[in-house]
């Protein structure tokens, strides 16, 4: 019983710290990265006793600067509302990562430990019931601020989450009907099967790239509408409203820019659960490589069950990686545009997807 | 509690009177606001995302530039004068000085025109950077400005070879330039050109088929050809809107009727023309600095003097105990802060009127003529004195024509400097601009007039 409790609080564990972890070191990523694309140094100041690692203890510094600045309120700003946005931001970032599988199983004994924070059937539905809660935090912090800004920003935050949340939600009904579940784990391990068996062999393994190709642009560019970055970033929009969150300052401040990191790790995370392969490593399965040459490689569990960890978090960071090179390599979008993008672009698409997904499943007989 | 407050603040004027009807939020863009570059606030009133007045308020940043001019001598006026366009300040010396020679009715050398052009050039090449980077980081591709922030460092450090600062250069000087040329100039002016053009190419690339920026710039902030003409706007602006007007052109000065360069124009009038001219326009100024260096007199000084050169200290002894034989054909070693100031280089940069150019540092120290010269030229009371008049002298700034009048009563100090800034009418037409656009689009429209805060409210 007891181990039984150990054993859910270590799963959630694992994804809390991987995902704050994750949160933290992007900061770093973000400014080296983006210090690399455009020839310069980045971030590289902060040191303890004259070890400076690169940068990496810049988050540290941001941390402790943060923690330290004044926590400025408005004195017009809704007490309640003012302080507890952040927390909601952040809060619902969080959690949304709960049921995105990041392992199959791992068998301790005669013990199965599913590798996910939270085992749910419904585990699509719940990222994006998260994620869309999530914008409350934005919208409680533009209208308690009592700032033209703000509110502009929460505005656009709300109609920009719809906007998104809907070709989000078309675009990935191509992914459940090829692989008939809504249940994320259902769904990365159906990815292991092999694509078209009967013409390609057992060479191709059928991830949601090659199966829903249309499936994966639109969501990955409605994914990153969601996370409200450039190019969507018209809620923050620096240069023109400042952002919903103009009047926050200290961590209530560093917690929205921790949300916007959280929401791009869940969105990579996402992709890669049910476009990547998930946890897959190809030609991997429960108890070693099977080359479609014929040759086997066993393993035992335990090494799988890292190899497949590992290829997950190296698909996140993957993913991630390119989110951040779109964000330093494209101007924003107008409010309208992305609208426009959202409405007439990305919605009919994914619809234009479920039809095609469709007819081809019905003319191939079944799932992929 | 704070609910009525609040409702006031939101809607601005006339809120809470319980009319329920329709209003407009009021927002107050700057004059702390991250776009707005210099200081300026524009009073706006929007309804949801579409601004439906605007009002344009400046002066945040005057400094009485025409009044101080009035309080010293008329050299005294170069370095306030680095302050008005502070991304371009060579061209804004250059212009004053040229209004004062203009005055004076003198000429200045052959080769100070050369110098002047190539300069103004490389001025123009880096205000255009800035604008264009600038107005793409505000648009949220912070990647493109940092591109055009580097190629700029590139061109200022040819400024700082040439001037010995980055921006408050005070390089020209009325009848010439501070200095002659540096020691291989030509060929860092030509890396520099290199590494600019690669930037452009990238810059290119990366923004003008670019489909996003694109519909943030095409058709947004659009003046009519018209009105940019009825409020006398020049510059990149007037060109976007189809009229090939160029100071350069209209009234040739220094060495633009000798170059080979086109006069960009695009037809429609909006930001997206108004960048692509821009872009076309360093391109155009690169041509004219490289045919202008090639086609500059003198190139290297030519050394007409004999002997080695002797310290200066040693120089002035000898003078004082009256070996002055040969002596004015000595040259002094001067301190590496005069670097091209000795005599060949001086007498080539400045024109040959006592009046009004120092004499040479060998001159001043060898005999007693320049002495006297240098002494009537700096003391209080005497230096520049132009005749009674008034003169006025326009060249093509960076944001169009920048003009300088200058009035004298025949003193040492003018009677009246007016500048006249190329920022200044499309500040009073930028509400026709944006309003009617969306608040979004007031942050590029901005940027694409390129304000200069320093220029705009002297």
């Amino acid at each position: 019983m007891l181990l039984d409790l150990g054993i859910v609080f270590g799963r959630v564990a694992f994804v809390m710290m991987f995902m704050l972890n994750l949160g933290g070191i992007l900061t770093w990523v973000e400014r080296k990265q983006s210090a690399i694309m455009q020839d310069r140094i980045g971030a590289n100041r902060a040191s303890i006793f004259g070890f400076r690692v690169m940068g990496l203890l810049h988050p540290l510094a941001d941390a402790i600067k943060m923690l330290t600045k004044e926590d400025f309120r408005p004195a017009r700003a809704d007490r309640f509302l003012f302080s507890l946005a952040p927390f909601v931001s952040v809060f619902f970032a969080l959690v949304a990562f709960a049921s995105i599988p990041f392992g199959d199983t791992l068998r301790v004994g005669d013990r199965v430990i599913p590798l996910q924070a939270v085992t749910l059937n419904v585990g699509v539905l719940y990222v994006f019931a998260m994620l869309s809660l999530g914008v409350y935090g934005v919208m409680m912090a533009g209208w308690s601020s009592a700032n033209n800004f703000a509110l502009l920003g929460a505005q656009r935050a709300a109609a920009l989450m719809i906007t998104a949340e809907i070709a989000i939600g078309a675009s990935i009904m191509g992914v459940v009907m090829v692989y008939g579940s809504l249940n994320l784990q259902d769904i990365a391990r159906a990815q292991g099967n092999a694509l078209f068996p009967q013409w390609l062999g057992q060479w191709v393994p059928a991830w949601g790239v090659l199966t829903q190709p249309l499936g994966f642009i639109l969501f990955l560019t409605a994914g990153i509408a969601a996370t409200k970055r450039i190019p969507f970033d018209m809620p923050e929009g620096e240069s023109e409203i400042i952002g919903y969150f103009v009047e926050y300052s200290g961590m209530k401040f560093g917690m929205f820019a921790m949300a916007d990191f959280l929401e791009t790790v869940v969105i990579a995370g996402m992709t890669t659960a049910l476009f990547l392969g998930g946890w897959q490593v190809p030609y991997l399965m429960a108890d070693g490589f099977h080359f479609p040459w014929g040759a086997v490689a066993t393993l035992p569990q335990p090494a799988v069950a890292v190899l497949q960890v590992g290829s997950f978090v190296v698909k996140v960071c993957v993913v991630i990686f390119f989110m951040m090179l779109i964000r330093w390599t494209l101007p924003r979008f107008r409010y309208d545009q992305a609208m426009r993008l959202g409405w007439l672009g990305l919605f009919p698409l994914s619809i234009l997807n479920i039809v095609l997904t469709g007819v081809l499943l019905l003319l191939l007989g079944g799932r992929a | 509690m704070a609910e009525p407050v609040r409702r006031d603040f939101m809607l601005g004027e006339g809120a809470g009177t319980g009319s329920g009807g329709q209003q407009n939020l009021h927002v107050g863009v700057g004059p702390a606001h991250p776009a707005m570059h210099g200081i300026i606030r524009i009073q706006t009133e929007i309804d949801g995302e579409f601004i439906r007045k605007a009002d344009v308020e400046i002066g945040y940043l005057h400094r009485a530039f025409e009044k101080d001019c009035e309080v010293g001598g008329y050299n005294n006026a170069i370095p306030y004068t680095d302050r008005l366009n502070y991304v371009s300040p060579l061209i804004n010396n250059f212009a004053y000085a040229a209004a004062v020679e203009k005055l004076l009715g003198i000429e200045v050398t052959e080769r100070c025109k050369f110098i002047r052009t190539v300069m103004s050039e490389i001025s123009r090449v880096c205000d255009h950077l800035t604008c264009v980077g600038a107005s793409a980081m505000e648009l949220g591709a912070f990647t493109v400005f940092l591109y055009m922030i580097k190629a700029r460092e590139y061109l200022w450090e040819l400024v700082e070879d040439v001037t010995g600062a980055r921006l408050t250069i005070s390089y020209g000087r009325v009848g010439g330039v501070k200095a002659d040329l540096p020691d291989g100039f030509a060929a860092k002016m030509t890396t520099a050109f290199k590494e600019t053009r690669e930037v452009l190419d990238e810059v290119h690339r990366l923004l003008t088929g670019n489909r996003i920026f694109m519909d943030r710039m095409v058709g947004v902030g659009v003046l009519s050809r018209e009105e940019t003409i009825g409020y006398a706007i020049t510059g990149p602006l007037l060109r976007a809107a189809g009229v090939g007007y160029d100071v350069r052109r209209a009234q040739p000065h220094w060495a633009y009727d000798r170059v080979q360069w086109e006069v960009p124009t695009q037809k429609d009038g909006d930001n997206y023309s108004r960048y692509l001219v821009r872009m076309a326009e360093m391109e155009q100024s690169m041509r004219i600095a490289e045919q202008a260096l090639a086609m500059m007199p003198g190139g290297a000084i030519n050394v007409d003097f004999e002997g080695r050169p002797i310290d200066p200290a040693a120089y002035v002894d000898q003078g004082k105990q009256g070996k002055t034989e040969g002596l004015l054909l000595v040259p002094i070693t001067l301190s590496p802060n005069l670097q091209g100031q000795n005599r060949a280089a001086w007498n080539q940069v400045n024109a040959h009127d006592k009046r009004v150019v120092l004499p040479p540092k060998e001159t001043t120290y060898g005999s007693i003529e320049g002495l006297m010269n240098h002494f009537m030229l700096i003391m209080e009371g005497y230096g520049i004195r132009p005749p009674l008049g008034e003169a006025y002298f326009a060249t093509e700034g960076a944001n169009g024509e920048l003009g300088f009048y200058v009035v004298s009563d025949g003193t040492d100090r003018p009677y009246r400097v007016r500048c006249r800034p190329p920022c200044l009418p499309p500040l009073a037409a930028l509400h026709r601009m944006i309003e009617g656009e969306q608040i979004a689009d007031l942050i590029p429209t901005f940027g694409s007039v390129n304000m200069i805060g320093g220029e705009l409210d002297r």
